[in-house]
C-alpha cells in the first residue's frame, strides 16, 4: 500500500542524469559527492546557457545597440526578474548582482557602516558565523570604532536565543547572522532574530549562503533588511551572488565602487550616480554567470524546495543514524532543526586523514574548520569531517560512507 | 645508505603497493605510526613547521658531525610523510643535506595521493631541514 507523502517524491535517478560531473570514478571508485555545502554540482542547463552565451551572444550589456548587446542584456536582466521571484523581493531593483556572499557582505559593511556606525555602536553576530560574516564587520567596526558581540551557540550547536536577546540595545546598529550554518547545518530562527533586531532599530543581514539550495524564502515576510546569496551553492555558477536590500536602504547607502555602469554624470569636478541596482554593479558584470545562475533558479525552482527539502532530510535523518552506529564518532551539530550538514569526528584520527581516506575510495568530503574558527573554539576541536548533502545524493551514498568510514576503524586501530 | 640509494629504497617500498591510492595513504600512516616519540618538552610552537596545514613539530641534533631529525605531527599522514624524510636526511651531513636532491616524490606518485595543500606542507617540511643542517653546519665548524 502506497503511503502518503507531503510533497511528491522525486525521482533522483533521473533527476542525477541532469548532472554530468557525477557520473565518473574517482581513484577507481563512482564518485560519492558529499561537499555541497561547500559548492554545489552543476545541471546541463546551467552549463548549458554558459557555453550558449559564449558561443551565441557574448556581448556586453547596457548601453550597446547592437543585437547581440541587446540579447545579452535582456537575459541578463531575466535573470534579476528570476531573482527578486526566487527571493521574494517587492522590486527587481532590490537585486543586485555580486561575486557570492562575501562580496555582498563586504558591500554592506563598508556602504551601510560607513552611514550608520558611530564610535560605540554594536554589531551583533553569532557564534556560528563564517568567517566571511564575520571580518568585514570586523574591518568596517574598526574603521568607525564600532564593536562586535556575539550570539553565544549551545552545546547541540544552537543560537543562545536568551543571550542574543539580552545583547540587544539602542546601541545595535547591525545584526548580521546566517539562515543556516555551514559546519552544523543548524536552521537559525530568522524571523525571531528580524524582528527583535529591529524593535530595537537594528539592520539585519541575513546570509543565506547555506539556506538558498534548501529552504523557501521570502525576503518580504521575513522582512529583513539584506539578504545574500552565492550562485555556485545552489547548482549555479561559481563567481556570482545575489544581494537583496530594502530600496530605502540601497538608496541611502553610498556606492561600494566606482567604475563604469555605476554612474550617471562623470566630470572631474563631480559624479552623480546611477540609480540602484546600477550603483552597486560597477564595471563590467560576470555577465555569462549571471545569465547561467536563472538556469539555477530553474532548476531548484522545478523541483520545489518542499520535494528537495523532504528528500534531503530523509537523507539526513538516514545519515545520522548510521554514523551514530560507528564506533568512536562524535556528531558535532546536532540541533532540531537542520538543513542536510553532518559535521562528525572520529576518535583517535584526524578529520584531515579521514577526509584523505575517503576520497582514495572515492568519496568526497571537507575536512578542516569550514572556515568557522570562533565555532571551531566553541567546541574545543581544531576541525570537523562534514558530509554535505543535495538533492541528487542517495541513501545509497550514504551507505558507501559507512563502508568507507568503518574500513578506517578497522584498519587504523 | 647515501640520500639517493634511500630514495630508491622507499621507491621500490612503494612499489609494492602498485599505486593503490588508499593502500598507499594507509602505508604512510604506518610509517608515521613508527616514528620514535616525540619529546613532549620540544611539542612547542617554535618547532611548528611553517605552511603546513596540519601540526608539524620538527627538531633536529647535531651528534658528531651528523645530523639526526625527530618530528610528530598531529596528523597521521602528516607524520608518516614527515618519516620518510628523517629516513633520507638522518644520520647524514649539513652538507649532504643541503646537496641532497628529491626525487621519490614524483616516482612513488605522490602527488596523486595526498593533493597540492599537503604538497605544499611537504615543500615547507624539506625547507626546514635545510634550514636546520644550514644553521647547524655553523655551529659544528665544518668547514664547506
Amino acid at each position: 500500500m502506497k503511503t502518503a507523502v507531503t510533497a511528491a517524491e522525486l525521482d533522483i535517478p533521473s533527476l542525477r542524469k541532469a548532472f554530468p560531473v557525477l557520473h565518473q570514478t574517482v581513484n577507481g571508485h563512482p564518485l560519492v559527492y558529499f561537499d555541497n555545502a561547500a559548492t554545489t554540482q552543476k545541471p546541463s542547463a546551467v552549463i548549458n546557457a554558459l557555453v550558449d552565451y559564449y558561443r551565441g551572444y557574448n556581448a556586453n550589456i547596457h548601453r550597446g545597440i547592437h543585437t547581440l548587446a541587446e540579447k545579452a542584456t535582456r537575459a541578463f536582466e531575466e535573470s534579476r526578474v528570476a531573482a527578486q521571484k526566487f527571493l521574494g523581493a517587492r522590486e527587481k531593483e532590490e537585486i543586485i548582482f555580486v561575486r557570492g556572499v562575501t562580496e555582498a557582505i563586504n558591500l554592506v559593511a563598508q556602504s551601510l557602516g560607513s552611514i550608520l556606525l558611530q564610535p560605540g555602536d554594536e554589531i551583533l553576530l553569532s557564534g556560528m558565523e563564517h568567517h566571511s560574516n564575520i571580518v568585514p564587520w570586523q574591518l568596517v567596526a574598526e574603521l568607525r570604532g564600532a564593536l562586535i558581540k556575539v550570539i553565544p551557540v549551545t552545546e547541540s550547536g544552537e543560537l543562545d536565543m536568551a543571550a542574543f536577546e539580552r545583547s540587544l540595545s539602542v546601541k545595535t546598529k547591525i545584526v548580521s547572522v546566517n539562515h543556516a550554518s555551514n559546519s552544523l547545518g543548524t536552521i537559525n530562527p530568522i524571523e525571531t532574530i528580524i524582528q527583535k533586531a529591529h524593535a530595537v532599530g537594528a539592520k539585519v543581514l541575513i546570509d543565506g549562503a547555506q539556506a538558498a539550495a534548501h529552504l523557501e524564502i521570502d525576503v518580504q515576510k521575513l522582512d529583513c533588511d539584506f539578504y545574500c546569496i552565492s550562485g555556485h551553492k545552489m547548482y549555479g555558477p561559481t563567481g556570482v551572488g545575489v544581494l537583496y536590500g530594502k530600496r530605502a536602504l540601497l538608496e541611502q547607502m553610498p556606492p561600494y565602487q566606482g567604475g563604469g555602469e555605476m554612474i550617471k554624470e562623470v566630470t572631474f569636478e563631480k559624479t552623480t550616480y546611477n540609480d540602484i541596482p546600477y550603483k552597486f554593479e560597477a564595471g563590467t558584470p560576470n555577465i555569462a554567470d549571471v545569465i547561467a545562475l536563472k538556469g539555477a533558479f530553474d532548476f531548484i525552482n522545478g523541483l520545489g524546495k518542499e520535494a528537495i527539502r523532504a528528500h534531503e532530510n530523509k537523507l539526513l535523518q538516514y545519515a545520522v543514524t548510521r554514523l551514530t552506529s560507528v564506533k568512536g564518532i562524535r556528531l558535532i551539530g546536532t540541533a532540531r532543526d537542520k538543513v542536510s550538514v553532518q559535521s562528525f569526528l572520529l576518535e583517535g584520527i584526524h578529520p584531515f586523514d579521514v577526509g584523505q581516506l575517503l576520497d582514495a575510495r572515492g568519496i568526497a568530503v571537507r575536512t578542516g574548520h569550514h572556515c568557522t574558527q570562533p565555532l571551531m573554539d566553541r567546541f574545543g576541536i581544531d576541525g570537523t569531517v562534514r558530509a554535505s548533502f543535495a538533492v541528487y545524493n542517495t541513501e545509497a551514498e550514504i551507505d558507501r560512507l559507512l563502508e568507507g568510514l568503518t574500513r578506517i576503524n578497522s584498519l587504523h586501530r | 645508505m647515501t640520500i639517493a640509494e634511500t630514495q630508491k629504497e622507499i621507491i621500490n617500498d612503494f612499489a609494492l603497493l602498485e599505486g593503490d591510492r588508499e593502500m598507499s595513504v594507509m602505508y604512510l600512516m604506518d610509517l608515521g605510526e613508527k616514528l620514535p616519540a616525540f619529546p613532549e618538552e620540544q611539542r612547542i610552537d617554535g618547532n611548528l613547521v611553517k605552511g603546513c596545514q596540519s601540526k608539524v613539530w620538527l627538531v633536529a641534533t647535531l651528534r658528531k658531525d651528523r645530523i639526526y631529525f625527530s618530528a610528530d605531527s598531529n596528523t597521521a599522514i602528516t607524520k608518516g610523510l614527515v618519516s620518510l624524510l628523517i629516513r633520507i636526511f638522518n644520520g647524514h651531513l649539513p652538507d649532504e643535506i643541503l646537496d641532497g636532491e628529491l626525487f621519490f616524490m614524483n616516482q612513488i606518485g605522490m602527488d596523486r595521493f595526498i593533493g597540492t595543500q599537503r604538497s605544499n606542507g611537504f615543500a615547507a617540511m624539506i625547507q626546514r631541514m635545510k634550514q636546520y643542517a644550514k644553521a647547524l653546519k655553523t655551529t659544528s665548524g665544518i668547514q664547506a
